[in-house]
């Protein structure tokens, strides 16, 4: 090992891992308000709007990212959309993450007891006040596990960004051994920093997951 | 047509070509589903062992192919098997060799979920019936564990399908770079064809996995 | 006996039919409820006890007549419904105490967050009715820590604490170990000796008796009877009610079949 090399090419590896964990951070936070929206709009059995999530969901669950980055930043552009990288890159873990999301929170939504929904109709509150006070807080606990998993998925996922030209981890890594056939450093390196970003997510979501299992209410 | 670029496909053999390009991808994935099924279904069961030294090693292993992106792993296989160890091996064998690494990563956790899943009262029930062990697995815990394995695996394999997309990034030519070469050959005469390519490619992904999911979510509500 | 000042209409049901699909459950009812009675509503399972209630609290739709509350219409599509059902409370046979809240929070969501009024007023009220239920000490603890009897009576206490002018009570203690059915039957009980206004489900005949105003007597969606208890439990009018009372009842059989069969031995010697 070149440890030399390593950290002469450390801050480039920074400069990248931060990028895949903006554009990770900007597509889950959309993945998660868009899956939010279908969510509701599955539980509330909107017409219309509900048979265009399904269709929604079942596109972005049978294609793989790849190529639904290839169609937005290669495809978009000749009918006179205009893209850039990062935003597509961001779009795109948004289109894949909101069926996702969406699932994690039907699940959680579907596992509240319907006579609760019932027992608060009966005690006067309306359907917001519903929702917020005894849907929710339930549904929460249920969602939580699936949702953080998702969270790890969709960062994993970000690793094809290099092919819309994006310079993150992947993108540096193939790079320097391109340039340097410095192969076991540039790897090392790749593996180190993707470890740096999705260890501290995944015991995160183990802590949590283990706490909500655990703890309970009250007990 | 033209604005959208879609003339392009019925030009020559290209259809034929993507389709073969998309063959390519799927015959990497059915290979590594195929050895991935019963190399899980192994590790799987080795997981519900109580030997420790055993199960710290599959541990590490799971862990490690779990949490790595499977584009990291392409790497370390396919760079690093030649930059490293000076072998020289196809990105095609390496991509068999990650995503069967990987799905049977993900099939014993789905084998070790399934077992587990069979709540204690059902053992405790056949015990009570008079049931021995191998009994107990073979009338009681094997049908409900492989009723909730069946839909899983046949999700797996989707998942398989669409991350065989990443081939091209290790220089195999599938589908999507045979789209690439399509519409750069045809730059001049159809300069919108990236976006039907593209969609032509989006929808063939969306037609072979769509009705595998269909099954899946269909067998999982007939036993669920 | 109750004999209460039994006046004022504070609850009317006029033709009421509810179908599920084909099936009628609830034909063409009508009953009034007057202020401070008790109406116990008996009858075979499936006969549509549980959706009446429901039904007059507009948790399930009707096909036909209406529901009324001091003249105002109680109906699934009613704009003012929230505001309607605080003035009918509603038990259940789960309980189905909010988990995720704590006894007190449970009791003051609806009177703070929907009534807005003021959370001290509200928590001593509530506090004084755990006390009087028994379960002072249990107010700060979530509902998976009490057994089944105090759940259910938590739950009425949230339902009094709405102020209701009208409680349904829809098999309150079916989901109960039978050493708890008492205690609660007993929150009940008091609240009838304050004339409160109550419907009641319930399978408990000895409760009915004690408790009730008027038995209604429910049977293929239809009143087959409507008598003080004293009558329906002695003396019942209709041949169904008779035989339905009987299966409260249980004879040992097998002393006489020995008979039998000793008698049929002689008999072939």
């Amino acid at each position: 090992m070149n440890w030399e090399f390593m950290g002469r090419y450390l801050p480039l590896y920074g400069e990248a891992a931060l990028l895949t964990v903006r554009l990770g951070a900007e597509g889950i936070a959309g993945a998660t308000l868009l899956g939010l929206v279908c969510a509701m709009i599955q539980y509330y059995k909107v017409p219309v709007l509900r048979s265009v999530v399904t269709g929604y969901i079942e596109l972005s669950r049978n294609t793989p990212l790849l190529v639904q980055l290839f169609f937005i930043y290669y495809g978009l552009p000749k009918i006179g959309i205009p893209t850039n990288a990062a935003v597509c890159g961001a779009a795109g873990l948004m289109f894949l993450g909101g069926s996702y999301m969406c699932e994690a929170f039907r699940s959680g939504l579907e596992a509240v007891d319907p006579m609760q929904t019932e027992c608060a109709c009966a005690l006067g509150l309306s359907r917001g006040q519903i929702m917020r006070h005894v849907v929710l807080p339930q549904a929460f606990t249920v969602s939580m596990p699936p949702f953080m998993a998702n969270v790890i998925f969709l960062l994993k996922e970000t690793s094809v960004f290099s092919a819309i030209s994006l310079m993150d981890l992947m993108f540096t890594a193939k790079d320097l051994i391109g340039l340097y056939y410095k192969t076991t450093e540039s790897l090392f390196l790749l593996v180190v920093f993707y470890l740096l970003i999705l260890l501290p997510v995944s015991l995160l979501g183990a802590a949590l997951e283990r706490r909500l299992r655990h703890a309970g209410f009250g007990t | 047509m033209r604005a959208l670029g879609l003339e392009v496909l019925f030009k020559g053999k290209n259809l034929a070509r993507l389709l073969g390009g998309l063959w390519v991808a799927m015959k990497i994935s059915l290979i590594s589903v195929g050895l991935s099924l019963p190399l899980g279904l192994l590790l799987g069961a080795l997981m519900t062992r109580k030997n420790p030294v055993c199960r710290a090693v599959l541990r590490c292993y799971l862990e490690f192919v779990r949490v790595m992106p499977q584009m990291v792993l392409l790497f370390l296989v396919f760079f690093g098997s030649a930059g490293i160890f000076g072998w020289n091996i196809s990105g095609e064998l390496s991509a068999v060799i990650v995503f069967t690494l990987w799905g049977t990563a993900e099939m014993s956790d789905l084998v070790r979920g399934a077992l587990v899943s069979i709540p204690a009262h059902q053992y405790e029930s056949a015990a009570a019936l008079g049931l021995g062990r191998a009994q107990t697995y073979r009338y009681v815990v094997l049908p409900q564990a492989v009723r909730r394995l069946i839909p899983l695996s046949i999700n797996l394999i989707t998942r398989m399908i669409k991350t065989t997309s990443l081939v091209l990034m290790i220089g195999v030519v599938e589908v999507l770079k045979v789209a690439q070469q399509i519409i750069e050959s045809n730059r001049m005469s159809s300069p919108n064809a990236a976006f039907g390519i593209y969609l032509t490619v989006f929808m063939l992904y969306f037609l072979v996995c769509w009705p595998i999911s269909l099954l899946a979510k269909r067998l999982e509500k007939r036993w669920g | 006996m109750g004999v209460r000042d039994v006046t004022q209409p504070i609850l009317t049901v006029e033709h009421l039919t509810k179908r599920f699909g084909e099936q009628t459950i609830l034909d063409d009812l009508s009953l009034t409820v007057r202020e401070g009675e008790v109406i116990v509503i008996v009858g075979p399972s499936g006969c549509g006890k549980s959706t009446l209630l429901r039904c007059i609290n507009a948790l399930e739709e009707i096909q036909g007549g209406e529901v009324r509350l001091r003249g105002e219409l109680v109906s699934p599509g009613s704009k003012n419904l929230p505001a309607l059902r605080q003035k009918i409370g509603m038990v259940f046979q789960s309980y189905d105490l909010f988990p995720h809240m704590t006894v007190l929070e449970n009791i003051l969501l609806s009177p703070t967050v929907v009534q807005k009024r003021p959370r001290d007023e509200v928590k001593a009220e509530a506090m004084a009715l755990l006390a009087r239920v028994g379960l002072a000490e249990k107010a700060e603890q979530y509902p998976r820590q009490l057994s089944g009897g105090q759940k259910q009576r938590v739950a009425i206490v949230r339902a009094l604490c709405v102020h209701p002018e009208v409680l349904l009570f829809d098999e309150v203690t079916a989901a109960l170990d039978p050493e708890m059915v008492r205690e609660v039957l007993e929150v009940i009980l008091d609240l009838s000796d304050q004339g409160r206004t109550m419907l009641i489900v319930t399978h408990e005949m000895q409760f009915a008796r004690a408790v009730a105003d008027r038995v209604l007597f429910l049977e293929n969606g239809r009143f087959l009877e409507d008598s003080p208890p004293e009558v329906f439990f002695d003396a019942p009018r209709t041949e169904r009610a008779r035989r339905y009372l009987q299966t409260f009842s249980f004879e040992r059989k097998r002393n006489h079949t020995k008979n039998e069969n000793e008698h049929s031995e002689r008999s072939t010697s």
